[in-house]
C-alpha cells in the first residue's frame, strides 16, 4: 500500500466516524468535550453553526451519527449524541449575543419557499451576507414539517419558536399563512435567486375498497398529524389502527394514544425488524401499549352504512428470490379483520408541485421530481434551487440542513459571480494535544460505563396530556457521565516515520491492538497479517512510508480508543495525539477564515 | 510512566486460547518503566508465549530481584504467583520455591546487574545445580536505575552516553550458562518478537534450567551511536543461527520468515520445537560447538542469537536429589514424620 497522506481533509474526517456521517459534518467530540467541561454555550454555537436547530434536533434528529459511533463497535452501545446535542440546548446561558448580527443589505434578493428546516439554513446561511430573504410558508409560523408534523410530546413549540426565532431575527422576512401557488409570478417578482425547501407534503393514499365509503374515519396521517399540532383536531375513536411501520406511524400512534385512543394498533406490511422507523421510535411505541402487528397487508376497509367498523388484513410471509430480494407472499392463513372506530394511514409521503408551471425553465424527471444538481442543489432553471425533501424526496431534517448550507453558498457564489461548481475544500487544522510528558488537553482515560438511559416522564402523566414532553433530557450529571463515553475520535494519532525506532512500544501498549509493524503488501493482504481480525474493510488502514528495518507500521482505524497510550509509550514522540477540526465551508466562508473552535 | 489504566476495552475479534483466555488475560499492571523500554516488550513476549501455551496464570510463579527488569513481573500474568527479592537473590529464591512446590512454572527474570554483578554467584548455582526453570535475563548493558553506569555485561570498547569508553571485559552469560551447564540455553532481542516469543515457550516447555539472555536497548542510557546494546546496532549485528516455531499440538505460533532447513526437537513434556535453520552448519545439540561458535563470533563483534544449544533429555534439581512426587508443601505431617517406629528402623539399619 502506499503510505496514507493524512494531509487530504478526508482521511483523519472519516475517523471521526460521527461527523463524517452526519450531513451537516458536526464535530461531534469537540461540543460533547465542551458538554463535559461545562461549557454549554459553546457547545450549542458549535452546533448552531452546522445544524442550525441544535434543541429541535437533539429531540428529533435520525442520528446517523449513532450507528456510526466507533463506541458501537467497541462495545453495545454508540454514545447518546443526540441526547448531548439537546443538553447543550437545555443548559446553555443565553446566547442572543453570539449570534450574527443582521448585516446592512447588499440589494439582493432571495425568496424561499417554505418555511421548514432547509429553507431556514439558507436564510441563516445568507441574511448576516446581507441578503434580503424573504421566507413564505402556508402555515402562521415557521418551522414546516418541524412544527405540523412533530408531534408536541416529543417536541414542544417554545423550543421551534426559539430556533426560528434566531434566524427571523436576522432580519429575515417571514410571510406566514401565504402559500405560494404560482412559479411563474415568483419568477415574475424578479428575485435574484429561488429557494424551493417546500418539502414533501403529500401524504401517500391507500387506495383499497372501501377507502371512499368510510372516508369520514379514515385520515391521512401528515394531514392529521398537522390538524392535532394546530388545535383543529382533539378526539379520536377509541379502537384506532396505525397503517404503516415509518417514523410518521409512531407519532400517529402516539398521537393517536392521546387523544383518546385506548387499543392503538399499529399494522405493518413488512416484518418488525424491517420498518423504516427508527429503533428507538418503535421502542417508544411499544412502552404506551401499542402492539405493532407485522406481515399484515391491509386489503379492504369494512364499513356499515358509511361508517367504518374494520379493517381487513392479508397475512403473508418474506421470500426471498436469488438475488436476496424480498418478496411479501401470501402465507395462505385466512385474512384477519380488526375492528376499529378510524384508522390512521401512515404509508409514506410524497411530493408534490402543482404550483410550478411547465414553462418555468424547470425540468423535472420521469418520477415528476425536479431535476437537481446533487452538489450545487440548482434546477435547470439557474436561478431555482432546491433543497430538503423538496429536492430528492422525504429524508429528514438533518439532510434538509445539510442541503441548505450547500444552497446557500451555491446562491452566495452564484450572485458573487463566481463558478458555483467549484465548491471550496474545508478549512482544516490541526494540532498537538500535549500538554506535559504524559498529560494531555483532553480527557484519555477511557471510561467503561454503559449507554446512560434519558430519564422519561411517568407514562401516566404522559399519556394525559399531549403537550407534556415525553423526554425529560438528562441532567447534568447524567451527561456528564454520557459525554465521558465520547472516545475523542477527533484527536488523531499522527505518526511520524523518521522519528521511529521501531522498539514496538506502541503495538505492545495498544488495548486494542490496533497497532501492526510487518511487510507492506497489497491492502487485501495487508488485513490478513495484522496484529487483531479487521472485520471492517470499510475502515482505512493507516500505513507509514518504508521505516529503518524494511517494514511498514500499519494501523486499522477500526477499534482504536483514541487513548493516546501509543503516544505515551512512545520513546522519541513519533506518534502524537493532535485534534483534528474539520470546518465545513458554508456561504461567506469562501476565504477560510479563523476557526471558531472553541479548545 | 503512564498514568491511566491500561482501558479494558479489547479488540472484539481477538482470538482465545485453549482456556477461554484472550492475550489481554495475561497481562498485569500498566508499566511504570520509560517510554519505549526493550523490557516491556519482552513483557509482550512473555505475555504471548504464556497465551499461545494456553498456561493457567495460577500455576506460574514469577521471581524477580532488583533493577528495571525485576519491576516487570508486575507488568505481566496478574493472576500469578509472584515474589519480588532481595538484589541478586532471585535464583536463590526461585530454586527454593522450586523445591517446595514442583508443580508451578518457574519464571525467573532478572537484569544484567542482578544476575551479572551482585547476583553472579546465585545464578551460577542455580544453573550449574539444573533448577527447572525459564531464566530471563532482560541485559541492556546499563544501570537503567541508577542513571546509566556500565554494567557487567557492557562489550569492552562501547561508549557510554556520555562519550566514556568503557575499558572492563564483559561477562556472557550466555556463555557462563553454558560451561555451567544449562540444558536450554538462547539469545534473543526485545526487537525481534518473531524470534523471542517461541523461544520463551520452547524455555517454558524444557525441563531443567533453561536460559534466555534478551538484549533489550535502554531507550534512556543505552540507545546511542557507540552503545553495542542499541536498536540500530543489535540489528546490524544480528548473527540469527535459527528461528524456531513451537508445537504443542496446536497450531504452531506463526513466525513470518523465510523457510529453510527444519529441524524437530522434541521436548520432555511431550511439546515439539521445529527449528528452522539458517546457519546450514549450526548443531544445537554441541555444547562445545556452541561455545566455540559463540566465542568466534563475539570476536567479531556479531550477537549470536537464537536456540543455541538444548538437551532435551535434561534432568532437573528433583531428579538428581530423588525427591517425591508430591511437592513438598502438600506432604502432610504423617508422611513427614512417619513415627517411632520408622525412625527406629532407620537407626537399625545405620547401626
Amino acid at each position: 500500500m502506499k503510505p496514507t497522506d493524512i494531509a487530504a481533509p478526508d482521511y483523519f474526517h472519516k475517523v471521526v466516524d460521527c461527523q463524517w456521517a452526519c450531513p451537516a459534518h458536526t464535530p461531534v467530540p469537540e461540543y460533547i468535550r465542551l458538554i463535559a467541561q461545562g461549557r454549554y454555550s459553546d457547545a450549542y454555537m458549535i452546533n448552531w453553526k452546522s445544524n442550525v436547530f441544535p434543541g429541535i434536533l437533539g429531540r428529533t434528529c435520525d442520528r446517523p451519527c449513532e450507528p456510526a459511533c466507533r463506541r458501537g463497535r467497541v462495545e453495545e452501545t454508540p454514545v447518546a449524541i443526540c441526547r448531548l446535542k439537546r443538553v447543550a440546548a437545555d443548559f446553555k446561558d443565553d446566547i442572543k449575543q453570539r449570534l450574527p448580527r443582521p448585516a446592512p443589505k447588499n440589494g439582493k434578493r432571495i425568496a424561499l419557499v417554505g418555511g421548514g428546516p432547509a429553507s431556514l439554513t439558507v436564510a441563516r446561511d445568507l441574511a448576516p451576507l446581507g441578503y434580503r430573504c424573504t421566507v413564505f410558508d402556508g402555515d402562521p409560523d415557521a418551522g414546516g414539517m418541524m412544527r405540523s408534523q412533530i408531534p408536541k410530546f416529543r417536541l414542544p413549540n417554545s423550543v421551534i419558536d426559539e430556533e426560528t426565532g434566531y434566524i427571523l431575527n436576522l432580519g429575515v422576512e417571514f410571510k406566514g399563512g401565504h402559500r405560494i401557488e404560482s412559479m411563474k409570478s415568483l419568477l415574475a417578482e424578479k428575485y435574484d435567486a429561488i429557494f424551493v425547501g417546500s418539502g414533501a407534503p403529500r401524504g401517500r393514499e391507500l387506495d383499497i375498497p372501501g377507502r371512499k365509503e368510510a372516508a369520514a374515519n379514515i385520515h391521512i396521517g401528515i394531514e392529521w398529524l398537522a390538524n392535532v399540532s394546530f388545535g383543529h383536531v382533539d378526539k379520536i375513536g377509541k379502537r384506532v389502527i396505525v397503517l404503516g411501520g415509518g417514523n410518521t406511524a409512531m407519532d400517529c400512534c402516539r398521537t393517536a394514544r392521546r387523544l383518546g385512543g385506548e387499543t392503538v394498533k399499529v399494522v405493518v406490511r413488512s416484518g418488525f425488524e424491517e420498518m423504516k422507523a427508527s429503533p428507538w421510535e418503535k421502542e417508544d411505541a411499544l412502552h404506551e401499549d401499542i402492539p405493532i402487528l407485522n406481515y399484515m397487508v391491509p386489503v379492504a376497509f369494512k364499513h356499515v352504512a358509511g361508517k367504518l367498523i374494520g379493517v381487513t388484513f392479508q397475512k403473508v410471509k418474506a421470500e426471498y428470490d436469488a438475488k436476496g430480494r424480498r418478496n411479501l407472499v401470501p402465507s395462505g392463513e385466512p385474512d384477519e379483520t380488526i375492528v376499529c372506530d378510524d384508522v390512521l394511514v401512515a404509508v409514506g409521503q410524497e411530493n408534490a408541485f402543482p404550483w410550478i408551471e411547465q414553462d418555468c425553465g424547470i425540468e423535472f424527471d420521469k418520477w415528476h421530481m425536479p431535476k437537481v444538481d446533487p452538489k450545487t442543489f440548482a434546477s435547470t432553471n439557474p436561478k431555482v434551487f432546491f433543497g430538503g425533501d423538496a429536492a430528492f424526496g422525504p429524508k429528514n431534517i438533518i439532510w434538509a440542513v445539510a442541503h441548505g448550507h450547500d444552497a446557500a453558498l451555491s446562491i452566495h457564489k452564484m450572485l458573487s459571480g463566481e463558478d458555483i461548481t467549484e465548491r471550496p475544500l474545508p478549512e482544516v487544522q490541526i494540532s498537538s494535544q500535549k500538554m506535559g510528558i504524559h498529560e494531555w488537553s483532553y480527557d484519555n482515560d477511557i471510561s467503561v460505563d454503559k449507554r446512560f438511559k434519558v430519564p422519561h416522564r411517568d407514562k401516566v402523566v404522559a399519556l394525559k396530556d399531549i403537550r407534556a414532553e415525553v423526554e425529560l433530557g438528562y441532567d447534568v450529571k447524567l451527561a456528564l457521565g454520557e459525554a465521558h463515553r465520547c472516545l475523542n475520535c477527533d484527536v488523531q494519532t499522527v505518526f511520524s516515520t523518521s522519528l521511529c525506532i521501531e522498539c514496538d512500544a506502541c503495538a505492545d501498549i495498544c488495548p486494542m491492538d490496533c497497532i501492526t509493524f510487518t511487510n507492506n503488501g497489497e491492502e487485501n493482504d495487508l488485513r490478513q497479517r495484522l496484529k487483531a481480525p479487521s472485520p471492517h474493510p470499510d475502515q482505512d488502514l493507516y500505513v507509514s512510508s518504508d521505516l529503518k528495518t524494511g517494514r511498514v507500521m500499519v494501523k486499522d482505524e477500526d477499534v482504536c480508543l483514541h487513548c493516546g497510550l501509543c503516544a505515551e509509550r512512545c520513546p522519541t514522540g513519533a506518534w502524537d495525539m493532535q485534534k483534528y477540526f474539520i470546518d465545513m465551508t458554508h456561504a461567506g466562508s469562501t476565504c477560510p477564515t479563523k476557526s471558531r473552535s472553541a479548545a | 510512566m503512564t498514568y491511566i489504566a491500561k482501558p479494558k476495552f479489547h479488540h472484539p475479534g481477538l482470538k482465545k486460547n485453549e482456556l477461554g483466555y484472550t492475550h489481554r488475560d495475561y497481562e498485569g499492571k500498566i508499566s511504570t518503566l520509560c517510554a519505549g523500554c526493550g523490557h516491556d516488550s519482552i513483557t509482550a513476549s512473555i505475555i504471548e508465549a504464556c497465551y499461545e501455551l494456553s498456561i493457567e496464570p495460577h500455576r506460574v510463579a514469577k521471581i524477580s530481584g532488583i533493577g528495571c527488569s525485576s519491576k516487570t513481573p508486575d507488568y505481566f500474568l496478574g493472576n500469578s504467583h509472584g515474589f519480588n527479592s532481595v538484589h541478586g537473590r532471585m535464583p536463590s529464591v526461585l530454586t527454593g520455591a522450586n523445591l517446595a512446590n514442583r508443580d508451578l512454572i518457574y519464571l525467573g527474570v532478572s537484569g544484567d546487574g542482578d544476575s551479572a554483578s551482585i547476583g553472579f554467584g546465585q545464578f551460577a548455582h542455580s544453573i550449574r545445580r539444573g533448577v527447572n526453570m525459564t531464566y530471563i535475563v532482560e541485559n541492556n548493558g546499563v544501570y537503567g536505575l541508577t542513571k546509566g553506569q556500565f554494567s557487567a555485561t557492557a562489550d569492552r570498547g562501547s561508549k557510554s552516553k556520555k562519550g566514556v569508553t568503557n575499558t572492563d571485559n564483559a561477562i556472557d552469560l550466555v556463555a557462563i550458562a553454558l560451561q555451567l551447564g544449562a540444558t536450554f540455553v538462547a539469545r534473543s532481542f526485545s526487537g525481534d518478537k518473531g524470534q523471542l516469543v517461541p523461544l520463551i515457550a520452547a524455555a517454558i516447555g524444557h525441563k531443567g534450567a533453561s536460559f534466555i539472555d534478551v538484549i533489550s536497548p535502554c531507550i534512556a542510557f543505552n540507545n546511542h551511536a557507540g552503545s553495542t546494546k542499541s536498536f540500530d546496532y543489535v540489528r546490524e549485528h544480528n548473527d540469527a543461527v535459527n528461528r524456531l516455531d513451537v508445537l504443542v499440538g496446536r497450531d504452531p505460533i506463526a513466525v513470518d520468515y523465510a523457510p529453510g532447513t527444519v529441524q524437530v526437537v522434541e521436548q520432555h513434556d511431550g511439546s515439539k520445537i521445529a527449528l528452522r535453520k539458517i546457519d546450514a552448519d549450526y548443531d544445537p545439540h554441541d555444547r562445545l560447538g556452541a561455545q566455540t561458535f559463540l566465542a568466534k563470533h563475539a570476536a567479531k563483534g556479531q550477537i549470536v542469537t537464537g536456540l543455541l544449544y538444548v538437551d532435551p533429555d535434561a534432568e532437573d534439581l528433583h531428579e538428581h536429589l530423588n525427591t517425591v512426587e508430591t511437592p513438598l508443601n502438600t506432604l502432610e505431617a504423617d508422611t513427614l514424620c512417619p513415627g517411632s517406629a520408622v525412625l527406629d528402623k532407620i537407626n537399625a539399619s545405620l547401626r
